[in-house]
């Protein structure tokens, strides 16, 4: 046996990659609740992919079929409507934990220096997964896949010159039709699942080179020969790591001290994802919207246009502003300030355990105007929400500016040397 | 933090609202366990529903097996134009010529209760009103100018509308009293409630026939993630015992 596995060792480096990226890499000891998330994303990508699999099987991506072979599935297929509703609940569960994980990189200064590209590769998952998220929902061709789609598709008219024949080229047709939903089909199963598996190797390899940040968001990796013996991890660290760093005496190897805690955060999140999944896979219609249970209907607009809840927030800064074009570029510019965050923050104390209260507050008034918008591009429109979304706009992009201005000379508490324990 | 957490929680279900309808919903208490009442919504919708809607997405066959209705028996009774068991619920009508008829074509059932919810439907089905200015000579409270005749109305009698005059900031105006029967049906008005509440439950039923045995079967998998969330906490306990943190 061992010499079987020595035989594939010296041929391709299983073990010595397990041990690098996962055995034996060093997780900061005081890692809390908010360090789960990327690990139960991961979780929600894989499945995903196999129930994605799985749902093409009897899937037929053709306008006068979709829908159809959607309930064929729901009621035909051997649990079919279980495989369905993972999927579906997925799609939503994701964006919960992108959201909380993002949250979590904020808070802890995840984005700074040297973990810059670590957030721009995040943020470009975020970004394709929001993409594959939009193509998704339009797959079932019911009146939400096709009014939404028509919603959002028409927002690249509002560019100028190209924006009309822009639209006609995504929809490969002059209007939202089996066209659109066969190549939108042919994205969301091919080319953006590949494009999100790629992006998250990236992910993780750009964060095993840079180390994990933790909730003090202070190194645990520090030049060779800075530490005294005795400050070292008595745990069996990879060479990688140890080589070129002392490690301190505050991690835990990634298995199985990581892994364990991983486990029973996914065992909670498992009881809530199978309680959605089992009792209330519509979630209230936030997770199914109810007119997407009709079928896709060109001429009869509905009431009511939401995109699904995880979009509403953009969807808000979107309506607010009058002017089509500012607001198509409000809206992107509110992703864009995202990406710009690393340098957006020019402060270098990480966590916001030591930076000043200004942060903390400017931290959850943001949490809470991204809620607040969400509600607002998630309900039926009225006059006192456009104001509110318009001041809410103005407030979330306030985040950045106020970052931007009081992180270049903030007060903050003194950082320790090593985690607290 | 676990303030703000808790905040946001506590938030979160105040963000979600119905959408507002005019006339206020009934609440439908179906009870997709009640075989009989599910058999009779059955019976309800074949022969007064499937006349125009269909239930494309669902085969007798299923509905049969759901049930508890054994085949010969529903084909005796629930089927009535010789389709084979395993056959989709489809209507006989043209789909063209009833688009002329009633102005558009009547909507296929079969998910309806997913699109509408069942109280909508409830509620739908108890407030046709005689109208003699419509077409079908009934309107609706809950869906008004509704293209549909008051099928039911042989088993509910005829639905008047009765107003009161009422006061309100120095005007007199009418206000809905309510829709009672000249009781020239055949069902007393609790019995037609009872009617539509097992036609309301065999429609939530068709919008999603796994609801039967998901919930049981959510059940197990939900006990047997508590066990495993025991055994992977008392694990991770053991592993980190040492651990100086």
């Amino acid at each position: 046996m061992n010499g079987f596995l020595n035989w594939i060792e010296q041929r391709i480096p299983m073990m010595r990659v397990a041990n690098m990226h996962a055995i034996q890499y060093p997780a900061p000891v005081n890692m809390n609740f908010w360090y789960v998330f990327g690990f139960l994303a991961t979780i929600v990508l894989v499945n995903q992919i196999v129930t994605g699999v799985w749902l093409t099987m009897n899937f037929e991506p053709s306008a006068e079929r979709a829908f159809f072979s959607v309930e064929y599935i729901m009621r035909e297929i051997d649990f079919g409507w279980l495989i369905r509703y993972m999927h579906s609940t997925g799609a939503s569960a994701f964006f919960i934990v992108v959201y909380m994980h993002m949250f979590r990189g904020m808070i802890y200064g995840s984005y700074q220096k040297p973990r810059e590209l670590l957030w721009v590769f995040g943020m470009l998952i975020y970004l394709a997964l929001m993409a594959e998220a939009f193509m998704g929902y339009v797959l079932p061709w019911g009146q939400m896949s096709y009014w939404g789609a028509q919603v959002i598709v028409s927002l690249f008219s509002a560019i100028p010159v190209i924006g009309p024949d822009l639209v006609i080229w995504i929809q490969g047709d002059y209007v939202i039709s089996g066209a659109t939903l066969n190549r939108f089909f042919a994205l969301h199963v091919i080319a953006l699942p590949l494009v999100i598996v790629i992006l998250v190797f990236l992910h993780i390899i750009a964060l095993h080179e840079v180390g994990s940040n933790n909730p003090d968001g202070i190194a645990i990796k520090h030049k060779k020969g800075s530490l005294a013996e005795e400050d070292k991890t008595k745990y069996k660290i990879h060479e990688y790591y140890t080589d070129k760093y002392d490690i301190a005496d505050d991690v835990v190897p990634f298995f199985p001290h990581i892994v364990l805690k991983d486990l029973v955060a996914f065992s909670i999140f498992l009881g809530v994802f199978s309680y959605i999944m089992f009792f209330a896979p519509e979630m209230g219609g936030y997770f199914l919207e109810h007119p997407n249970f009709e079928i896709a209907n060109p001429l009869k607009t509905p009431e009511h246009i939401f995109p699904v809840w995880y979009f509403t927030p953009f969807y808000a800064i979107l309506k607010a502003v009058p002017d089509k074009l500012f607001g198509v570029l409000a809206m992107f510019g509110a992703i864009a300030a995202l990406f710009a965050l690393p340098w957006v923050d020019r402060g270098s104390v990480r966590s916001w355990r030591y930076r000043s209260g200004l942060h903390t507050w400017n931290l959850i008034i943001f949490a809470i105007v991204f809620i607040f918008l969400g509600y607002l591009g998630g309900t039926p429109q009225a006059d006192w929400k456009i104001v509110a979304s318009q001041i809410l706009t103005v407030m979330y992009f306030g985040f950045f500016g106020l970052l931007w201005i009081y992180s270049k000379n903030e007060t903050t508490k003194p950082v320790p040397e090593r985690i607290t324990k | 933090m676990k303030k703000l957490i808790l905040a946001i929680a506590l938030l979160l279900p105040s963000l979600a609202f119905a959408a507002g309808s005019k006339h206020p919903l009934d609440d439908a208490d179906y009870d997709l366990t009640d075989k009989a009442s599910l058999q009779n919504g059955a019976r309800i919708f074949m022969n007064y529903c499937l006349g125009c809607h269909q239930q494309q997405y669902q085969r007798y066959s299923r509905t049969f097996a759901d049930l508890d209705i054994p085949e010969e028996i529903g084909q005796e009774y629930l089927q009535f134009t010789g389709e084979k068991v395993t056959d989709y619920i489809t209507t006989p009508m043209p789909v063209d010529a009833s688009a002329t008829w009633f102005g558009a074509p009547p909507p296929d059932l079969t998910l309806v209760a997913r699109v509408r919810g069942a109280d909508w439907i409830y509620t739908y089905l108890r407030t046709f009103y005689v109208d003699d200015s419509k077409t079908f000579g009934v309107n609706n409270l809950t869906f008004p100018n509704v293209g549909m005749p008051h099928v039911l109305q042989e088993l509910q009698g005829t639905p008047r509308i009765s107003y009161e005059d009422a006061l309100i900031d120095g005007e007199t105006v009418k206000r809905y009293v309510g829709i009672q029967s000249d009781g020239d049906g055949e069902l007393s008005p609790d019995e037609y409630n009872k009617a539509i509440l097992d036609l309301v439950n065999y429609l939530q039923y068709t919008g999603e026939p796994s609801r039967l045995g998901s919930e049981k079967i959510g059940k197990g998998v939900l006990v047997f993630i508590f066990i495993f969330f025991i055994f992977a906490y008392l694990l991770k306990k053991d592993y980190w015992r040492g651990v100086k943190k």
